[in-house]
């Protein structure tokens, strides 16, 4: 269970997130939806231990996470992976799409080849992997993405409004291929939108979410 | 009776061209947008929906080659070709003044430095408008206390309707919106859709782009499709919506959450590498030998699309011809 208990966040004095618990379970896929500005893109980056939290704990499988600098410890922080709204705010415009593959993979000194298959399986061809962010299309970029946050192979996955950018074509074939990830690794997905319509069909419609409190599960 | 015509596009094809590949990001588009219409042009990203948004107001890169022609009423003189016309012509008379252009992102569109009364009262003075920026501001739906505001003090709503406001302070006939709701919220895209709806129904002319089935839906009375550089459908919205006959138009319909929420297989071509003859048989469960040549845009039942095998017309009444838009309006 990656759990956030009671998670206040603040910038400056304007507070975001006012003791907010959430729980994503392993397995399922549990949605988050509210309108802008409700705080949903704070919470996504506490869970995926990017910013600390001014109050409240955050826990990844029983483990409370201690010693926040302002992000937790690299051990902690790979069992999380975040997907951005914008990929080409959320990738090095220097590298190509394969540098921003197998960043994760040699940041944690892991064999690089599983990059190619990952690669594959968003539908990216080695032509595309040579290419730098403006080459591409910013589906094709958000499909490295992807591929980069399924790298190290995460426990939890937090999708923060991953396919507003895109058609509705390429939105349904990134959601596809974090179902496939999810069912056959048994991660937890964090499914977060303000396109309830999205959240209804990605997590069952058995009930509806409106607001950052209420959340869906589906198993 | 149709209303008359504000931009028509003939055979518009734009060319980048590189060292070692040549781009082909618009394929002989032709199409129009009459008076007191929306038109909508949908597509995925990459598709080159972006690169005709640029061409119709001369901001294409240097390296670009631009064939065919975009002639804009101008109502008083001779209308104007957009592709042709000198820069010069287009900085003075047509930016702005013709072509209002409703942006992407409109927080990062305005000054950070100035106040949103600052910027409309200037783009008045620039384009000799003596309309005064409450005026304006009012008929974007805004507070006239609300402008006093720097752009980081507006919320995205707010940002967006001074953004219209700018787009309308030289009165254009036209108003291009780049992909206006990218990142907004379903509140704020409706809201967004609502006023292009009005501004459209005041008798202009509204070309969208964007890439939102959903949002096209709200505001548009027709819908072109773009694939691979080309158009490949112009339909009415509600015909568009009830059964497209271009199979890629059904498969992007086909892909949205309210309905199968299945992708396309396979994935649209490069446009430096567009083949001949269909550019979507790689992916087309209808293909035959027949699509290895390039299919026009022909009318079928009262939808324009270019496929050797349209789909079915699940209407099983005859379709009217498109109404007046304006006849329309009055009804309403």
């Amino acid at each position: 269970m990656l759990r956030a208990d009671g998670v206040t966040v603040s910038y400056d004095r304007h507070r975001v997130l006012d003791r907010v618990s959430v729980d994503v379970p392993p397995g399922v896929v549990t949605g988050l939806a509210g309108p802008s500005g409700c705080g949903k893109s704070s919470l996504a980056r506490v869970l995926a231990l990017l910013l600390r939290p001014a109050a409240g704990r955050v826990s990844v499988d029983g483990t409370d996470v201690r010693r926040w600098r302002h992000r937790a410890a690299p051990a902690l922080r790979t069992r999380v992976a975040l997907i951005f709204q914008q990929p080409r705010l959320a990738v090095d415009p220097r590298f190509t799409l394969l540098d921003v593959i197998t960043e994760p993979l040699r940041v944690a000194r892991q064999p690089l080849d599983r990059a190619e298959r990952l690669a594959e399986e968003m539908g990216l061809t080695p032509d595309l992997l040579v290419r730098r962010p403006h080459e591409v299309s910013d589906g094709q970029l958000q499909r490295a993405c992807v591929a980069r946050a399924l790298a190290l192979r995460p426990r939890y996955v937090i999708c923060d409004e991953m396919t507003t950018m895109l058609d509705a074509s390429t939105q349904a074939h990134l959601v596809a291929r974090l179902e496939d990830y999810r069912r056959e690794s048994g991660a937890g997905v964090l499914a977060i939108s303000h396109d309830t319509e999205l959240l209804d069909r990605w997590c069952g419609t058995d009930s509806s979410i409106r607001h950052l409190e209420r959340l869906w599960t589906r198993t | 009776m149709r209303s008359p015509s504000r931009l028509r596009v003939e055979g518009l094809t734009v060319r980048f061209r590189l060292p070692d590949a040549t781009v082909r990001a618009v394929t002989g588009a032709s199409f129009e947008v009459r008076q007191g219409e929306c038109l909508a042009l949908v597509g995925e990203s990459g598709c080159g929906k972006s690169v005709m948004a640029h061409a119709l107001l001369g901001l294409l890169p240097g390296n670009a080659e631009v064939e065919g022609s975009a002639w804009l009423e101008t109502g008083d003189a001779d209308p104007v070709d957009l592709i042709a016309a000198p820069e010069a012509v287009l900085a003075r008379t047509v930016r702005g003044r013709r072509i209002g252009l409703v942006p992407q992102s409109p927080a990062t569109h305005l000054t950070p430095v100035r106040t949103a009364r600052a910027q409309l009262a200037e783009a008045l003075r620039e384009l000799g408008n003596p309309a005064s920026a409450d005026d304006l501001a009012e008929r974007a739906g805004l507070r006239p206390a609300d402008l006093d505001r720097y752009p980081h003090q507006l919320s995205g709503g707010m940002a967006q309707r001074v953004a219209n406001a700018l787009a309308l302070a030289g009165d254009p006939w036209l108003i291009l919106a780049d992909e206006p709701t990218s990142g907004l919220d379903r509140p704020l895209v409706d809201a967004t859709m609502d006023e292009l709806r009005r501004l459209a129904d005041d008798g202009r002319a509204v070309l969208l782009i964007t890439h939102d089935l959903r949002a096209a839906e709200r505001v548009a009375d027709r819908i072109a499709v773009m694939y691979a550089s080309r158009v490949v459908s112009i339909t009415r919205a509600d015909a568009f919506f009830a059964g497209p006959r271009h199979p890629y138009a059904a498969g992007l319909l086909d892909a949205l959450p309210s309905r199968r929420f299945t992708p396309i297989p396979g994935r649209p071509p490069e446009l430096t590498r567009l083949p001949d003859g269909c550019a979507f048989l790689p992916r087309c469960d209808r293909a035959t030998p027949a699509c290895e040549r390039t299919p026009e845009l022909a009318c079928a039942d009262g939808q324009e699309v270019a496929c050797h095998h349209p789909l079915d017309h699940p209407f099983d009444h005859p379709i009217t011809p498109p109404e007046h838009p304006l006849d329309r309006n009055a009804a309403r």
